[in-house]
């Protein structure tokens, strides 16, 4: 047989989970949308053979793959780091449970926060859930021990959490990829109440059977081959893990190298004769200090690494904490504005933001593209904590300010509050609050890429399915008020929202209009009649990037940008924007 | 050895689609790659950056700091923001192209004056990409003309750039993008002393 030449395809760090999961004969991919986490459950939709589907949130979505694995199949669930809070607890007592079918979580963590509210590290919470951590480093790493992953999760009869970061699943490298394996089957569902009923009595069983399942995998770690020992120069032996690794690779490429694939529990025996062989040991990772600790409490000596515990790993900073020298960055050209992103022109959100702003209200945000209306010119923003937290702050904060005060609004996405606001208006009206809530209706789940959710009527396959109502849900968990408005309809959308904070009782308004961006509809665009502006600046007040100030201080608008909402035409007091006529007139601009 | 490349700009521009080409054009030649983009919010106009690094063997997936070989800058204002990531001996190509960040366009900051003097200062080639768009046939085809631009100092040959971009842009708009590969690739020359 002639050996044929492996073909290597570029695949992003998701792309390979995706494949890796498919490869090893998933029968569901389940999750929550999320930065960098997004994409691999898109891409397991395209392979075929697997079913993928977004759940409301990861709680939920966690729930579902543990039917999937009771009922005998492999299963995988997508989340970012801080989904896996919210799955949290399913995950804690699943560890005592165990799995049928293989249950592999890929969680992505956002070192650096380039898409998060928070930099927590997955390795902290899956040790404390008593969940097994595996860190690829790249995407051919990616594939192969998600693929890994499943077989373990089968054979250690406990679920497995893979961990990647944004320079893992948003980075791409060349990839070998395998067949599918129809996964051996575990048997289909078989009743087993002392494993799957976790009440006292079978949970104290379980318990002491978690530590020696835990024990068994720890004892096996080393015939796993997914730990890498690269002996090299022995002054200083550096032990690391994930990206971390090439960072290490990258800035100190004679240093021999422990590469720790699997994290929880750390194979103790590996990690101590690579301490033995080498004369100094260092650690470099990424986020907190993990392993460091780890290490120290096994009686390792670990020389202190000076690498920062914020933010993202460069290798200039690995060198730089290692104590190699790094030449002197040349000096940046200075007094350069910032470029944070922005609402798109024509964004809905934009007509709730501006009549909160005019009504003076405390808005309590939430997480999504709305969030970025805390930022000037709108700045209408007072709070963003984490998903659904809105609805209950409102609240609280209802509690505690007096009536003359600033009326209180919270504000949500249709996505955000699938997830996890309609507890908090359970709450609301329960406690006999007055909040006003306005759900920001966009039809889909802007910020993370446009995925459907309950609200828009369409699944992860592309099936029609029922779309969540939600008015008729308001109205049903007893909200006093439910109205629906245009957000691009600013004064009555303003009437609306004023007559809601005066009312008592808990009011629900839903913002309904789709996000630009899906819109595909003809554009209006509009322009600025230069006689009739008088430079009073109202419209560069709507902070829309298609609008801006001229030398003159009159507006211009870029037809190139306006979608046409209309929303500057409304707040013109002076008739100066009008239409700007077929976009082809303006010449070729791009 | 491994070359670090760096695009950045502003969401919406392309880069993505640039830094994909450019991947591809070196693991066809039989390279290691790894790129790294950051696109979190890149479709709501903030910055985007893109890190495309190639060799033998390619250790990490970022161009790092003071380590960049080849800058690619889609917009002004990024050019200037990443200029100091470039390595001494390090080239620029920079479009000419402003898009003011909000901050300008609501009058709190002004666009900065001079940018095109300091790059030029610190070595780097400017390129009216947009205008030679335009020349080639498609306005959107600004980061191909880059791409050509910058091809001046990647080694390259131009054939396997032309057969990926072929195979990477809309089939309708392949004329246009392999002219402006073309155009970019003269603009991005060497000037001739004189
Ligand atoms: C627990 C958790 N899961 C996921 C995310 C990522 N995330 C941030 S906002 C968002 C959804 C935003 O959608 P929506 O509420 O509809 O607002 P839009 O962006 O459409 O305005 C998601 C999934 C997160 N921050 N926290």
């Amino acid at each position: 047989m002639v050996s044929e030449r492996v073909e290597r395809v570029l695949l992003s760090g998701n792309e390979a989970v995706a494949r890796g999961a498919w490869e090893a004969g998933v029968a569901v991919g389940v999750g929550y949308p999320g930065t960098p986490s997004t994409e691999v459950l898109e891409c397991l939709a395209t392979l075929g053979d697997a079913r993928s589907e977004w759940a409301p949130n990861e709680k939920v979505a966690l729930e579902v793959a543990v039917g999937v694995s009771l009922g005998g199949r492999r299963v995988l669930v997508t989340m970012k780091h801080v989904g896996l809070n919210v799955a949290a607890d399913p995950l804690f007592t699943l560890a005592y449970t165990g799995v049928r079918g293989g249950l592999v979580i890929l969680v992505a963590d956002d070192p650096g926060m380039h898409s998060s509210q928070n930099e927590q590290d997955t390795r902290m919470l899956a040790r404390a859930a008593k969940v097994p951590v595996l860190e690829p480093s790249d995407s051919q790493e990616a594939l192969l021990m998600t693929k890994a992953a499943f077989e373990m999760s089968e054979r250690f009869d406990l679920p497995f959490v893979v961990r990647s970061s944004t320079r893992i699943s948003h980075s791409k490298g060349l990839v070998e990829t395998g067949a599918r394996d129809e996964a051996p089957p575990v048997g289909g569902y078989a009743t087993d109440a002392r494993k799957y009923v976790m009440m006292p009595g079978n949970a104290r069983v379980r318990r002491v059977d978690l530590e020696s399942r835990l024990e068994v995998l720890a004892d096996e770690s080393q015939r796993l081959d997914v730990d890498r020992v690269e002996m090299r120069d022995t002054v200083v032996g550096v032990i690391t893990s994930g990206v971390a690794y090439w960072q290490v690779r990258e800035a100190l490429p004679d240093a021999s190298v422990l590469k720790l694939g699997l994290t929880n529990p750390l194979s103790e025996d590996t990690i101590r004769e690579f301490a033995k062989s080498v004369d100094r040991v260092a650690v470099v990772e990424e986020l907190d200090p993990y392993l460091e600790t780890s290490l120290r409490a096994m009686g390792v000596e670990v020389e202190i690494t000076s690498v920062p515990r914020t933010g993202e790993l460069t290798a200039r900073a690995v060198a730089e904490g290692l104590g190699r020298d790094v030449a002197a960055l040349r000096e940046p050209i200075a007094g350069l504005p910032g470029r944070p992103p922005v609402m798109c022109p024509g964004c809905p959100h934009r007509g709730v933001f501006y009549a909160l702003k005019r009504m003076r209200a405390i808005v309590t945000g939430d997480i999504g593209c709305y969030t970025l209306a805390a930022l000037p010119p709108l700045s209408s923003m007072d709070t963003c904590v984490c998903m659904g937290a809105s609805i209950g702050m409102a609240h609280g904060l209802e509690l505690v300010v007096g009536e003359d005060d600033r009326p209180v609004v919270a504000v949500i996405g249709d996505s955000t509050y699938a997830h996890s606001g309609l507890t908090g208006l359970v709450n609301a009206v329960y406690n006999r609050g007055d909040s006003t809530i306005v759900v920001l209706d966009n039809r889909t789940t802007a910020m993370t890429g446009h995925q459907d959710n309950p609200v828009t009527g369409r699944t992860l396959m592309g099936e029609e399915t029922t779309e969540l109502d939600l008015a008729a849900v308001g109205v049903a968990l007893g909200a006093a008020s439910v109205r629906v408005i245009d957000p691009h309809d600013l004064a009555s959308a303003e009437e609306v929202l004023r007559e809601e904070v005066a009312r008592s009782g808990v009011s629900l308004v839903v913002a309904k209009a789709p996000c630009a961006l899906l819109l595909k509809d003809e554009h209006s665009p509009v322009g600025v009649d230069d006689e009739a502006c008088t430079a009073c600046g109202v419209c560069i007040r709507l902070g829309c990037p298609a609008i801006s100030k001229a030398q003159d201080g009159k507006a211009f608008i870029d037809v190139a940008l306006c979608v046409g909402c209309g929303q500057c035409e409304q707040v013109c007091t002076f008739d100066a924007i009008v239409p700007a006529g077929p976009a082809c007139d303006i010449g070729g601009g791009v | 050895m491994t070359t670090s490349v760096l695009l950045v700009g502003v969401g919406g521009q392309g880069t993505i689609l640039a830094s994909d080409v450019l991947a591809k054009v070196a693991a066809g030649t039989g390279l290691d790659v790894k790129l790294s983009e950051v696109h979190g919010m890149s479709q709501r106009g903030g910055s985007v950056e893109t890190s495309v690094r190639f060799g033998d063997e390619v250790a990490s997936p970022m161009a790092d700091a003071g380590a960049v070989d080849v800058l690619i800058a889609f917009e002004l204002l990024e050019a200037a923001r990443w200029a100091h990531h470039v390595a001494p001996g390090g080239r620029v190509f920079a479009s000419v192209r402003r898009i003011p960040p909000l901050s300008v366009l609501i009058g709190s900051d002004p666009y900065p004056e001079g940018l095109e003097i300091e790059l030029e200062e610190r070595g780097a080639t400017l390129i009216d990409a947009d205008e030679l768009a335009c020349e080639a046939g498609s306005p959107k085809s600004a980061n191909i003309v880059l791409l050509g631009a910058a091809s001046q100092a990647l080694s390259f040959d131009e054939g396997i750039w032309r057969k990926v971009i072929s195979t990477r842009v809309p089939p309708h708009t392949v004329k246009a993008n392999i002219r402006a590969f073309e155009l970019g690739r003269e603009a991005g020359a060497p000037r001739g002393e004189c």
